[in-house]
């Protein structure tokens, strides 16, 4: 039987573009502990490997973002733009996120344990973005495809402008955004739910009891006689 | 972009150590902010009467040669003292007295900021350069706000470098832009509230000023602020006894704030935080929109 070895990545000893080199550099498979992150921006980003990268401490903005393949875990809390981008592969943060987690997100899922600020789900374009606590203002702002599930409150203009991405929330929602509605869940919702809940590992939600969230559509063509006056 | 960063150190053993906290929480938001930087430091070292006045020449200047026609000017007794480009000057005078002394012995030297414990340093650099010149590592207080400036609103020169001082103790270091703030500089000039450089930042400073000698306090100002000023903006402001932050009410500009039993820390970015001591116990977090945190 092969161990496999875990590759330890020091932030004291190597620049943000070190550690990112040396991350490309390692084979699919691979196991990576990030240690001494200290706020530092850009780890983990444009890869393309299927790498298990654990990020021990508080980390900075665009975490994760950017990738392809590895599943990556902040085990401290992050800043801006968590898995902005994120192709495939996963992004978790153990703490909070600050504003843009999964920002225009195409694939994969970005999983924050704790709460996200403003603007979760920014242009999400195929990601699933699964927030255990609450999200700030702006969640979901012209989110086109993919899905965010919200374990706690949702803060105001919750899905403004949205195209076809779906918001389930648990708890409360502050305000709706122009042109989100509520909507009835169905079975396919309630499953769909549960296949979050399950990646995302959360036990605090119950499936039926979510609200969905989605666009009413009406800023989808334009009206040329809307407000016309003359 | 920009970074902002501040600082208040409740525990008095820390405060021999404020330049040498701050360098590096200004150093780490130089990618925010490289054209110029700037700093305000708090401390009390004056004799009761006293205040300090932070002088700017615009080129080389003889300080030295200015402390007698200054005194003579001013009818009292004054105390320059050169740091860098700039010099603090201890007199028991005015600031009204002050600005019209400079006026008429050294027209080319600029008043950045005056009060019983703000000293103002700022010039155009990155913040190691701007730290280095001033002797930033190496002084004491008990409280700072610093800014690392990228220009939007206005040009790249010492003084339309941040921090901006609107009155007695009073600076302020701004993230964002406001947009309606020639509306408000035309109001506060009929009062009678000048402001020196056409900076959208600065009319914020002379504002809060204005508020305050009206007898609000540091969160009615901001409360003032916020009703006032179009923009985008996260400030950090400080007075001679507390420093307040608030962001606008779409958060656009980014503000994290560490609190521990020692100090309280703010700053655009964690990352500036992280050489602190004890920030792996403090409190961490994000101040929501439009909401005042005053210490």
């Amino acid at each position: 039987m092969v161990t496999a070895t875990v590759v330890e990545l020091s932030c004291g000893e190597l620049s943000v573009s070190e550690v990112n080199a040396a991350l490309r550099g390692l084979p699919d498979g691979a196991q990576v502990r990030i240690t001494e992150p200290r706020g530092r921006h850009n780890l983990s980003v444009g890869l393309s490997n299927k790498l298990s990268i654990s990020i021990e401490g508080n980390a900075g903005y665009f975490i994760g973002g950017l990738c392809d393949g590895p599943d990556v875990v902040v085990d401290g809390f992050v800043g801006w733009s968590v898995g902005e981008n994120l192709m495939s592969g996963s992004g978790r943060v153990r703490g909070n996120a600050s504003e843009c987690a999964a920002a225009s997100a195409h694939g994969g899922i970005v999983v924050v344990e704790g709460d996200a600020s403003s603007r979760a789900g920014i242009s999400l374009k195929g990601s699933t973005l699964a927030v255990a606590g609450d999200v700030g203002h702006m969640s979901g702002f012209m989110a086109q495809a993919g899905t965010i599930l919200i374990g706690g409150d949702a803060g105001s203009a919750l899905g403004d402008s949205l195209y076809e991405a779906v918001i389930y929330v648990a708890g409360k929602i502050a305000s709706l955004g122009s042109d989100a509605r509520l909507e009835e869940i169905s079975s396919d919702d309630v499953e769909e739910v549960r296949r979050i809940l399950q990646a995302a590992r959360f036990d605090h939600v119950s499936a039926e009891d979510v609200k969905r969230v989605a666009s009413a559509k009406q800023l989808y063509n334009f009206d040329a006689l809307k407000d016309q006056k003359y | 972009m920009c970074g902002i960063a501040g600082l208040l150190l409740k525990n008095e053993d820390l405060q021999p150590l404020l330049g040498k906290l701050m360098v590096p929480m200004l150093d780490h938001l130089t990618s925010r902010g490289p054209d110029s930087a700037g700093i305000a430091i708090y401390d009390r070292d004056l004799e009761p009467g006293e205040l300090k006045y932070s002088l700017s020449a615009p080129a080389e200047l003889d300080w030295d040669s200015l402390e007698p026609p200054l005194a003579e000017e001013l009818g009292t007794e004054v105390r320059l003292e050169r740091r860098g480009r700039q010099a603090v000057c201890v007199t028991t005078a005015s600031n009204d007295e002050m600005k019209h002394a400079l006026g008429n012995v050294a027209p080319g030297v600029r008043l950045f900021g005056y009060g019983r414990a703000l000293e103002l340093y700022k010039d155009v650099g990155s913040p190691l350069e701007v730290c280095g010149a001033y002797g930033i590592a190496n002084r004491s207080g008990y409280a700072a706000i610093g800014h690392t400036r990228m220009a939007t609103e206005s040009a790249v020169t010492t003084e339309h470098s941040h921090p901006f001082a609107g009155g007695c103790d009073i600076s302020l270091v701004h993230n964002g832009s406001f947009s309606n703030y020639a509306s408000i500089r035309r109001d506060l000039a009929a009062e009678g509230v000048e402001c020196d450089t056409d900076n959208d930042s600065e009319v914020a400073a002379r504002y809060i000023a204005r508020e305050m000698a009206g007898g609000g306090d540091l969160k009615d100002a901001l409360y003032g602020v916020m009703r006032t000023f179009d923009g985008f903006f996260t400030l950090l402001v400080a007075a001679e006894d507390s420093i307040a932050v608030v962001r606008d009410a779409s958060a656009c500009k980014p503000l994290v704030v560490a609190e521990t039993p020692e100090y309280v820390a703010v700053a655009s970015e964690y990352v500036a935080l992280t050489d602190l001591p004890g920030i792996e116990e403090a409190r961490v977090f994000e101040p929501q929109p439009e909401e005042i945190f005053t210490w």
